[in-house]
């Protein structure tokens, strides 16, 4: 502690205290979640896949599921293309070329 | 980098491969993949040790990981929603494992499969095999075109590596079906020359004319390694340290280069270095 609150020497965490702390987050999502946690992200895909389906015909690699963990909070990011109606689009412009 | 596209994928299997358990496998995979990487070489490295993940620890995206390998290739996920990529270098990703499952998750239809979509996509494909010569290291090996065996100058690594080519000589896809060899190499981890100096350790050249195959390089016992795996770092990417230059010079020469050889040998520091840190 120095008197103005800071250090002109940045206190780098030393190694093996991050190692201590990603190991304590890591250790503590795993064993809340047992043995068969991470399986339900699978599942939750497919339900997604199944209610936007219902809308939009979507391909299973359309649905992206990101995770981040951390010690207070994680987060479960989403992304879903969605096909633009341009399908038809390569045909009608090879006809105009011609023209 | 526009060249670099348009260029095919090599598409190049290597397999990182040990019989003995910690002997260095993760953090070898981890620097060959990221010093690849470095370079320009899109790169993944896929861990092959189902139910005891450790490569997201050591590549540090343990907290990333959504899918893995056995999604994949149980067909619950795809493979582009399994690769995770990595936040430093631009061509380098990740392809985890289960922690969950066990090594009967694996099939050879199924890792035969994920290989060829990532042979589409990848330069190079690192695979960090499990210990042990069981089905999970089996069938890391089994469709490699190179091989790294990570040996430690020390009897029970050397004998587990020479068994380990053994295998890699008959029970490889090459050696089955096209009669061709995986090119295999010895990588020496723990290297510790003032032991060698005091005639405890065995050298590089004992330990080579056990093995008869030829070296991709040495790595030096050294502090730097536990700090990169403390904190996530694969440890080319960390502070640059004698271990880091060595897996470099392990790189250029998988890559076919010529490298110093006594770029490898551990140095005395000189005035200079001592005076005022060691660097480059």
């Amino acid at each position: 502690m120095s008197l103005f609150g800071f250090s002109l020497r940045p206190r780098l965490p030393k190694s093996a205290q991050t190692a201590k702390d990603r190991l304590q987050i890591l250790l503590a999502h795993e064993r809340r979640d047992g043995s068969d946690g991470p399986d339900y992200l699978p599942m939750l895909q497919s339900d997604i896949l199944a209610v936007i389906r219902k809308y939009v015909q979507i391909k299973q690699e359309d649905v992206d599921i990101r995770m981040e963990r951390n010690d207070d909070i994680s987060s479960l990011e989403i992304n879903i293309e969605i096909p633009s109606p341009e399908q038809e689009a390569p045909a009608r412009l090879r006809s105009r070329a011609k023209g | 980098m526009t060249q670099l596209k348009a260029k095919a994928p090599l598409g190049k299997v290597i397999v990182i491969t040990s019989g003995k358990g910690g002997v260095g496998k993760t953090t070898s995979a981890a620097a060959i993949a990221a010093a690849l990487a470095k370079r320009g070489h899109k790169t993944v490295v896929i861990d092959f040790d189902v139910g005891l993940r450790n490569l997201d620890m050591i590549m540090g995206c343990e907290r990333r990981v959504v899918f893995d390998f056995i999604n994949v290739i149980q067909g619950e996920a795809r493979l582009k929603q399994a690769l995770i990529h990595d936040k430093r270098v631009e061509t380098l990703w990740i392809l985890p494992t289960s922690q969950t499952r066990d090594k009967d998750a694996l099939t050879e239809e199924g890792v035969e499969k994920v290989l060829n979509e990532l042979k589409e996509q990848f330069d190079y494909i690192i695979c960090d095999s499990p210990a042990g010569i069981e089905r999970g290291a089996q069938l890391a090996m089994y469709f490699a075109d190179e091989a790294v065996v990570v040996t430690n100058p020390e009897v029970s690594s050397v004998r587990d590596s020479d068994r380990v080519l053994g295998l890699l000589a008959s029970k490889t896809k090459r050696a089955e079906e096209e009669g061709t060899e995986v090119e295999a190499h010895v990588l020496l981890t723990r290297h510790d020359q003032r032991r060698i100096d005091a005639g405890e350790m065995m050298t590089v050249e004992d330990v080579l004319e056990i093995l008869a195959v030829p070296l991709l390089g040495v790595i030096p016992e050294s502090t730097a390694i536990l700090r990169a795996s403390n904190v996530g770092m694969p440890v080319v990417l960390d502070e640059p340290s004698a271990a880091s230059r060595s897996y470099e010079a392990a790189v250029s020469r998988l890559l076919g280069e010529e490298v110093d050889p006594r770029a490898e040998r551990e140095k005395k520091p000189g005035l200079f270095s001592r005076l005022f840190g060691a660097s480059a």
